[in-house]
């Protein structure tokens, strides 16, 4: 039988049961190591773990190094999903059949892919992944830009945002489109539990993780993903831009139970102007020159209106 | 325990139920499928097993094809018997996946309904898919009947899960043609079928936890040519390992299989090399050449990959014409058939005229008439002593006759 680990502290938690390792050639400052050291920190379980193309699985697994110490599998750029949802049905076959070596040994499933990989190229397998009910944690981590090709736009991309092929220029402010809102599209499957976590909030994001873990059914995590290269900030400030994000409430930390009941897990004492959070990043340089005022007003709209959107759908248990 | 199939000496099985059977008797732990004309009965099939209780296993019905091999994949690499089947685009939409399955050297089972590529769309049977994985690193073998079909499968899963194989293997049969014509087929019982496969020996498992396990890794040009290197060796090497198993479904049901199928070719001056269900058509008009005084016979791979090099060469040695039929469009060379024995007979040496018919594109059938004047030109060729047309052409077409290369 699977247990909640009990995590006293930061501390405890970065170094119990590690099972990825440092050496990885991950940039300096990438948050993603941090998200995937804490979910496989924040249980004991064995787990079986898939990713997508993308920055996490070509720094993780250049033969003849892994830094995977459990079972990992990479496919394609589209399919980690599906790669992870093949695995649990032949756990299920070979428990019935009594083929396991350990048959009673608890073992999770949990898929990793960027936005590219997730919002965009692999949406199909992920949204079969979830329709069918295979019970696997799925956890985007969301950097909203294509990082490990060079900083292209993806759905995740926010407006104003300047990637390389959707360059801010003399005329243009770089993305025109609003990011996908992919949490609400995962709620809408149907999935019993779907969340979005940062990891500057490590408490409320192992909450969900081992949540998401100790799930019966298929799960969607979004983690904010700050990425030094392309959001271009210091590799030092990690933390505090994705305190910035959260503060803002550019992204909200939030959970939806069985695609019906939402509740807001993190509300700011002091709710930042998300100006403070766009300055802070290369990214949105261009937008605080004058000719692109209504740019950022727009976003300021947009933020206080989901805000708005999230509390009145907490309030109305929806 | 799943249910057993009360199964009869002789069953009138069309192709896709013979190889949904098949699957059923290998007990696989998951299959993961899409369905596609002509293959849907397969999946049909097996989806109708499980839920009459005949199949304990996982059945898993994605969004695509490309998502089967995906699942297919992740499942095969958690270390159980794993299979499928698919036609035409949904192969195409597989061939990403195709390539990891056999790079992660996964020994997974695909049953292929042969089927034309669009456009123009076409749901009837030709080659073009069954070229399109022939370099993906499957094993592959083809069937020529329903009956095939079915030994083939079992045969499949012994090849490729054989330790020194792992590999993954591509039955293929003719779309409609084998698909759905009902013959008679004679099975061997659930009992049977499963001691000669045997039980699956998972080899690096990610669901063995005491050995982690890394599968896809990324290697660039340090590394990458090694493993290729390495994975062409394995398929090279599995020779040996297909003759074997032959030899012990022989053994088992009287039913001979060899890597290049010879038919009247013991005094045969002229030959047709062909695959799919036109072998069993050339043998017929190859029977009723001899009665013309023409000596003909066929020459047929059953195994496409690993290629039969040796065997080609040596069953075609001494013709003195040679037709390839190749039953995919050509796309602006020679076709795929052709080339490959072209280059066997090369290397030995041969004198033998050679000629490259593409036929039968879209399931346009491959008439006896067809195959006589392609048997009579042979002959003539033959006396003559020269090509008396151009190297390739196209039979069984509208039109003015479209005829390249010389």
């Amino acid at each position: 039988m699977s247990t909640i680990k009990k995590i006293k502290n930061l501390k405890e938690l970065s170094t119990s049961n590690d099972r990825f390792e440092g050496a990885h050639l991950l940039c300096p400052g990438c948050a993603h190591s941090i998200i995937v050291r804490e979910l496989m920190n924040c249980t004991d379980d064995n787990l079986v773990i898939s990713s997508n193309t993308g920055c996490l699985e070509v720094s993780t697994a250049v033969y003849p190094y892994t830094s995977w110490d459990t079972s990992w599998i990479h496919i394609g750029f589209e399919n980690a999903a599906t790669a992870v949802a093949g695995a649990e049905a032949m756990y299920k076959a070979r428990k019935r059949k009594g083929t396991l070596k350990d048959p009673d040994a608890p073992v999770k499933f949990v898929a990793f892919g960027g936005d590219g990989s997730t919002y965009d190229i692999g949406f199909q397998w992920l949204s079969g992944a979830v329709e069918r009910g295979h019970d696997f944690t799925y956890i985007c981590l969301d950097n909203e830009v294509y990082a490990n090709t060079g900083g292209q736009r993806s759905s995740s991309t926010p407006i104003g945002a300047s990637a390389t092929t959707s360059p801010a220029g003399r005329v243009s402010y770089g993305e025109k489109m609003m990011k996908k809102d992919l949490v609400g599209i995962m709620a809408a499957h149907g999935a019993p539990y779907v969340a979005q976590m940062a990891p500057n909030k490590w408490k409320d994001m192992i909450k969900k993780m081992q949540r998401a873990l100790a799930t019966e059914g298929p799960v969607y995590l979004n983690a904010i993903s700050a990425c030094t290269t392309e959001w271009k900030f210091d590799p030092k400030d990690t933390i505090s831009i994705t305190d910035l994000a959260t503060d803002s409430l550019v992204f909200p930390l939030y959970e939806i139970i069985d695609g019906r009941e939402l509740n807001i897990t993190y509300r700011p004492k002091n709710i930042i102007p998300v100006k403070d959070y766009l300055g802070a990043q290369g990214r949105f340089k261009h937008l605080f020159k004058p000719q692109w005022k209504h740019i950022l007003d727009e976003w300021q709209t947009n933020v206080d209106k989901q805000w708005e959107y999230l509390q009145r759908r907490e309030e109305a248990k929806v | 325990m799943a249910e057993k199939w009360d199964i009869q000496e002789v069953e009138v099985w069309d192709g896709n139920f013979a190889a949904a059977q098949a699957m059923r008797q290998a007990q696989i732990d998951v299959v993961a499928a899409y369905p596609i004309t002509p293959s849907t009965p397969i999946v049909e099939g097996y989806a109708k097993f499980l839920s009459d209780g005949y199949v304990d296993g996982e059945f898993v019905m994605v969004e695509s094809e490309h998502a089967a091999m995906s699942g297919c994949v992740g499942a095969a690499a958690a270390g159980g018997r794993v299979a499928t089947a698919t036609s035409s685009q949904g192969f195409a939409l597989m061939v990403e996946v195709l390539y990891q399955a056999s790079g992660m050297r996964l020994p997974i089972v695909l049953n292929v309904v042969n089927r034309a590529l669009a456009s123009p769309l076409n749901v009837r049977g030709d080659h073009s898919d069954m070229y399109l994985g022939r370099d993906s690193g499957w094993i592959q073998m083809d069937a020529f009947n329903a009956q095939e079909a079915y030994d083939l499968n079992l045969i499949a899963f012994k090849v490729g899960e054989d330790a020194s194989v792992r590999l993954p293997v591509m039955v293929h049969q003719d779309g409609f043609i084998t698909s759905h014509t009902a013959q008679n087929i004679y099975p061997l019982s659930d009992a049977e079928a499963y001691a000669f496969i045997g039980d699956y020996q998972p080899i690096d498992e990610m669901l063995d936890f005491t050995k982690p396990v890394t599968y896809g890794a990324q290697t660039e040009e340090d590394w990458h040519y090694e493993h290729k290197a390495k994975q062409h060796k394995a398929i090279l090497d599995s020779r040996p390992v297909i003759d074997k198993v032959f030899e012990e479904f022989e053994k088992k049901t009287g039913r001979k299989y060899n890597r290049v199928e010879n038919y009247m070719m013991d005094d045969a001056e002229v030959a047709v090399v062909a695959l799919g269900t036109s072998v069993e058509t050339a043998r017929i008009v190859a029977q009723e050449m001899r009665a013309e005084g023409i000596k003909a016979g066929v020459v047929a791979p059953r195994v496409i990959r690993p290629f039969p090099f040796d065997n080609i060469r040596e069953s075609l040695s001494g013709m003195k014409a040679i037709a390839c039929m190749d039953r995919s469009s050509p796309g602006g060379a020679l076709g795929a058939l052709y080339n490959e024995v072209t280059a066997a007979l090369y290397a030995g040496g041969s004198k033998a005229i050679m000629t490259n018919y593409i036929y039968g594109l879209g399931g346009r059938d491959l008439t006896l008439d067809s195959l006589r004047d392609i048997y009579r030109e042979l002959d003539a060729n033959a006396k003559s002593g020269k090509r008396t047309g151009k190297i390739q052409q196209f039979v069984g077409l509208r039109g003015p006759k479209l005829e390249y290369f010389e």
